[in-house]
């Protein structure tokens, strides 16, 4: 008797066993139940690391000789199109960054003003999801700074960033919302956290424009497409669900992590 | 009361007492579980590392790594005056691994991936989705290994039937040599795991240990949480490195593991593992 059920157990054990190996992934990846089981994880991941975090700790700071020798522009390389290039051929004179949205003191800053804030350098690791990493030193405002001198209403949740980059190769245009249009998001957390930065120098010369230029995020705990480049507008909201594809960021409204912590 | 007991602490004398050819209990629930779990996990995990492996398919040592600098290990595709090749190379050295590595088919048509379609989850090249399943089963090989790991400390699963005895130790020659030739312990002997078998637990245990380490070094969250993890593995970079050799070591495990399976009496092992019974092999004498 043993001898059968074991038997008929094994068998059972090695067809399921086979049957799950030829079972279609792509299909099961793809299915609207486990997408949402997949940002349940990334919630889980994210409220971990949350706790963890609690303290505000800073991610690692490098030494000067441990900065890559070529630190690797990835992403938009030049967001191209008329308004850029004058700002370009203009040296981001009269580029502004507006601080808008849930604030009761809305700014409006020139790139000359902001250098002229008090700053922080720092030699951190940027991580690109693909798997690379780059050390290079950043100088910045932090971006609490600026938020205080904005004054963030209560209830407001998160800064989102708008960018002058279109990944889809449409010319940008003054910051305005399409499809393609860079963006992306950070909580508050992260945004008053004191590494987080609006940067205009890598290893002690202004952004060029692979990097950025003229002002760029750093948020230091967080996977590179985070790090959104061309920043010409921070609103500072409750909800990103109305903005392009609704879910936080370009590459967000492309199945990527809202949380790139990891 | 032998070594050769402890296998089975659990169950009755007379079981204990069983002869060749006679069933006893070897693998308790617990461990029969988390086994399946591991094994479920494992596959998810490979299949899902090598597509996210693919987005960046080169490997550094050291803290950075990215296009200028110089990886120790690549897989490509390369244009030659024959047509599109794929190019795996391994410091100096390069190897032409067209149709596997670098350059293989999808959907019927010549694609540049350094994994190909059939060992990656999903098959199509999507990084978003190979790091949602990655991250899934990661989870679940955390929580399952750690529950594994208390467990089997607890009950001493892993100081009596895994962690090997000086005596073990002194088998060492001679087990390598039963296992060249492919002889399996047979009688009281097959009781209990011999040393060499011992030895391939235990590595498997640290492997994965050390993949789940190497995976939140990667983490730019986790580094602010604990650095110091960047200095154990020398860099992030390397942390991805030791990750994915650690990986190869896996997938060796599982070859090794699957052969001696198979040798040793696929039926018998497939089913102690599945209902706990184990029949001891006769002596062949």
């Amino acid at each position: 008797m043993a001898q059968h059920f074991t038997r008929r157990a094994a068998i059972v054990a090695g067809v399921g066993g086979a049957g799950f190996l030829i079972w279609d992934f792509n299909q099961l990846t793809l299915s609207p139940g486990f997408q949402h089981v997949f940002s349940t994880v990334e919630d889980w991941t994210r409220l971990n690391q949350r706790a963890l975090l609690s303290g505000n700790q800073l991610a690692k700071e490098y030494r000067a000789s441990d900065i890559s020798p070529v630190f690797k522009a990835n992403g938009t390389l030049d967001p191209g199109g008329d308004d850029y290039n004058r700002h370009v051929s203009e040296n981001f004179a009269n580029w502004r960054l507006l601080i808008g949205g849930m604030v009761a003191r809305p700014l409006s800053l020139s790139v000359a003003e902001i250098r002229r804030l008090p700053q922080r350098t720092q030699i951190t690791r940027h991580d690109c999801v693909e798997g690379w990493s780059a050390i290079g030193m950043w100088t910045g405002v932090p971006l609490g700074l600026l938020l205080k001198a904005a004054a963030v209403a209560p209830g407001a949740k998160y800064a989102v960033f708008h960018c002058a980059d279109n990944l889809t190769g449409e010319p940008a245009k003054g910051g305005q919302q399409s499809p393609g249009q860079y963006y992306e998001s950070i909580d508050l957390v992260d945004a008053f956290h004191p590494q987080t930065l609006i940067a205009y120098n890598l290893n002690g010369k202004p952004l060029d424009v692979a990097h950025g230029a003229p002002l760029r995020l750093r948020v230091e705990r967080q996977l590179g497409y985070k790090h959104a480049k061309y920043v010409q507008r921070i609103e500072i909201t409750d909800s990103f669900a109305s903005i392009a594809g609704g879910r936080g960021g370009y590459w967000e409204d492309r199945g990527y992590e809202w949380y790139a912590g990891i | 009361m032998g070594a050769g007991m402890s296998a089975a602490t659990d169950t009755s004398s007379a079981e204990r007492n069983a002869a060749a050819g006679e069933s006893f209990y070897r693998h308790r629930a617990p461990v029969r579980l988390t086994h399946w779990i591991n094994a479920l996990c494992i596959m998810f995990l490979l299949g899902s590392g090598l597509n996210i492996f693919n987005a960046h398919p080169s490997l550094y040592w050291g803290k950075y790594g990215a296009d200028a600098d110089t990886p120790f290990l690549s897989i490509g595709a390369m244009d030659t005056p024959q047509g599109t090749r794929g190019v795996t190379a391994v410091g100096p050295w390069h190897f032409d691994t067209t149709g596997l590595l670098g350059w293989s088919k999808y959907d019927g048509a010549y694609t540049a991936r350094a994994w190909p379609s059939w060992v990656t989850i999903p098959s199509f090249q999507d990084l978003a989705d190979a790091r949602h399943w990655h991250f899934l089963f990661a989870w679940l090989l955390a929580i399952n290994g750690l529950a594994y790991l208390i467990w089997s400390l607890w009950t001493r699963h892993i100081q009596k039937d895994i962690w090997p005895t000086l005596a073990d130790i002194r088998t060492i020659p001679q087990s390598i040599v039963d296992h060249v030739k492919l002889k399996h312990p047979t009688g009281e002997a097959a009781r209990r795991y011999n040393v060499l078998q011992r030895l391939a637990y235990l590595g498997i245990i640290a492997l994965i240990t050390l993949m789940v380490l190497t995976g939140l070094t990667m983490s730019p969250g986790f580094d602010a949480i604990c650095p110091w993890l960047l200095d154990v593995f020398g860099g992030r970079q390397s942390a991805r490195s030791i990750h994915f050799i650690s990986a190869s070591l896996i997938v060796l495990f599982i070859i090794v593991h699957l052969v001696e399976v198979v040798l040793a009496g696929p039926i018998n092992e497939v089913r102690s593992m599945l209902t706990g019974r184990y029949v001891v092999p006769r002596d062949h004498a």
